[in-house]
């Protein structure tokens, strides 16, 4: 990390939140998705929404960029009470989601998926045409600080890899303004090289002073880039940890609920 | 950003070096541009002196081309949009007996009629695009269920009126209307006056229009080719709007997710595609004078064919108009240039099957090495 950033590890705990979300709960008819869930994104720090499979990390993620309403709970923006009518709402006020998938279509070019649905325009003789000039050279600037240097912007999306794609993702959300950023296990289906550089496009977006939402089920994954840790299980908050206060092991046994993971370890003999 | 300093021009080790030459040939159109010089080179060989490439044969064939490439564009929009539509041939019959219905048997004036018709089939494409859209259903189902409603009514509604499956007498009803010249006029007639009189294009040598030339204009139909080509591509390739018609069909959940109103965007195309096929009706029946129920048989595959000649993925997501274009162009110079070949008729579609398996081929190839599938 260069010393000239504005954020580090573990310094943002003194601003003020972005996003804070408090007691959220979510119900599902009888099913009690989120029973009081309380959250907090600050500006350059990564935050780590850590949880098993049901735990309620995608009802929650989707609460916050829109797309459930929370059936209680209260959610400020900068400082002001929020209530998103719809995801549309979220993207404006600057909350971006970067799936795992459906985020890039293979087909297209880069340049052509950075700006799809935002697609600059010049007009000519009073006709809107697409400014391709802009948004190849925009695209081509945008990759360059990520690290990724393309042949051109007419490169196809399906040559690259996955963490390239995720990067290209990643870069167009924080173009178009995104204060927050929320990445939905941007790492599951990646290899380590892939991986590493989708940890390192996290960091390098942080220091830009954007709030950065990580969900994962990696405890390794989250620790490398991590400030704080929030683990959820079954739609509860089992507490938030600051980096450095709290080790793996601790990490993965609260993700599990403590219980037969204790056990288990001791026959694969590590961490999982 | 603070440190943004990556080294600028290093390049990945990974990317191959791609040749300027093999730069250029890369693109979706390769298949088109080798296939029409393919075929016109067989024709210059084999049918030369036949008349093929003199006034009236090049307007032989263009007029034949340009019918395929008015429905081409349309087919091509809607297949880069992800979606089919196979009532195209059957849309041509009804649009065509519409017109005649309204202003032959119902006496309205034509502008009045051909307005009337397109709105009628230019919503009636809507509601095929609607029922895709609400239903999830593939389109494929859908425009195959219209195929079959809208060949029914074309036969079906002259029966009932006039008791008869072909209606007749449109040019009498269309003298002297304002928008009809417009589908069924000619342009640039003094033009083509001045080559005869230069002796530079055939003339009638006896009869009343001695001394005329034989090819006195450009049919409307061309015009409107060319037209909708040059609209269709632009809209593709420079505008907003095209961008939407590549993500729609290329992935339509991360379209969404990315705010591109992918539903939109689709039903506007099974509506351009209608409207295509109202012109191609429209010319067709001001160049006959009637409407018969028959017309535009097949018409949807062979924009379909034309369609995937031009390199478009029949899977949406892929493809260009020019393509499309260039494919309407083989397909009509093979259909007319084995006549004038004196070849027998019957093989033209062998010929068009081995045209049709190759340039799918290439274009497969092509595609692979642009969007690094495997």
């Amino acid at each position: 990390m260069s010393d000239d950033s504005r954020f580090h590890h573990g310094e943002p705990a003194n601003a003020a939140p972005i996003i804070e979300m408090k007691n959220i709960k979510k119900h599902f008819g009888r099913v009690i998705a989120l029973a009081g869930v309380s959250f907090d994104v600050k500006p350059g720090e990564c935050h780590c929404l850590l949880g098993d499979n049901g735990a309620g990390k995608s009802t929650f993620i989707k609460t916050m960029s829109g797309v459930h309403k929370p059936t209680a709970g209260e959610i400020y923006f900068e400082g002001k009470p929020m209530r998103f009518e719809d995801p549309r709402d979220a993207i404006e006020a600057g909350i971006a989601t970067v799936h795992q998938h459906l985020a890039m279509i293979p087909l297209m070019s880069v340049s052509r998926n950075f700006f799809m649905g935002n697609e600059p325009e010049t007009k000519v003789a009073g006709i809107s045409f697409f400014d391709k000039k802009t948004a190849d050279a925009v695209t081509m600037e945008e990759m360059r600080k990520m690290g990724i240097n393309l042949r051109g912007p007419d490169q196809a999306v399906g040559t690259l890899s996955g963490g390239e794609r995720q990067t290209v993702a990643i870069a167009r959300a924080v173009y178009f303004g995104a204060k927050i950023l929320i990445l939905d296990e941007p790492t599951s289906a990646l290899g380590v090289r892939q991986t590493s550089n989708v940890l390192a496009t996290i960091d390098r977006v942080r220091k830009q002073g954007i709030g950065v939402v990580f969900i994962s089920h990696n405890v390794r994954h989250a620790l490398a880039v991590g400030d704080r840790f929030t683990v959820l299980n079954r739609g509860q908050t089992l507490g938030t940890a600051t980096r450095g206060e709290i080790s793996p092991e601790e990490l993965q046994d609260l993700m599990a609920g403590g219980q037969e993971l204790a056990q288990l370890e001791g026959s694969l003999g590590g961490t999982v | 950003m603070a440190n943004a300093t990556q080294p600028t021009a290093a390049s990945d080790e990974r990317i191959k070096e791609i040749s300027a030459f093999r730069k250029a040939m890369i693109r979706p159109e390769l298949g088109g541009i080798v296939g029409t010089i393919a075929v016109f080179t067989f024709f210059l060989l084999f049918a030369f002196d036949s008349g093929m490439f003199n006034s009236q044969g090049i307007m032989n064939w263009s007029i034949v081309s340009a019918q395929f490439m008015v429905i081409a564009v349309g087919a091509c929009l809607l297949m880069i949009a992800g979606e089919f539509d196979l009532s195209v041939g059957s849309m041509i019959g009804f649009a065509g007996m519409m017109i005649a219905i309204f202003s032959v048997t119902y006496g309205w004036p034509v502008w009045l009629a051909i307005i009337t018709t397109f709105v009628l089939c230019t919503a009636i494409g809507g509601f095929n695009g609607w029922i895709v859209i609400r239903t999830g259903l593939p389109s494929f189902i859908v425009t195959l269920a219209f195929l079959f409603i809208l060949r029914g009514f074309t036969i079906f509604l002259p029966q009932v009126i006039e008791r008869k499956t072909i209606i007749g007498g449109i040019l009498d009803v269309a003298e002297g209307d304002w928008l009809a010249p417009i589908f069924g006029g000619k342009i640039l007639g003094g033009v083509f006056t001045w080559l005869g009189d230069a002796g530079l294009i055939a003339t009638f040598e006896r009869g009343t229009k001695q001394g005329q030339p034989v090819v006195d204009g450009i049919p409307m139909l061309i015009v409107w080719a060319i037209v909708l080509i040059l609209f269709g591509h632009a809209l593709l390739t420079k505008t907003k709007f095209g961008n939407w018609i590549f993500a729609a069909g290329g992935d339509a959940e991360a379209a969404r997710n990315s705010g591109v109103p992918v539903n939109r965007v689709k039903i506007l195309m099974f509506m351009f595609t209608a409207f295509c096929a109202t012109v191609f009706a429209v010319c067709q029946v001001m160049e006959f004078g009637s409407a018969g129920a028959d017309r535009g048989l097949l018409k949807e595959f062979e924009a379909i064919i034309a369609v995937v000649i031009g390199g478009a993925l029949l899977t949406g997501g892929y493809g260009s108009v020019l393509g499309a274009a260039l494919g309407a162009l083989i397909f009509g110079v093979v259909q007319q240039g084995l006549f004038f070949a004196g070849v027998e008729s019957s093989l033209f579609r062998v010929f068009l099957g081995v045209i049709l398996l190759g340039a799918v081929i290439l274009n497969t190839y092509i595609r692979r090495i642009i969007t690094g599938e495997r």
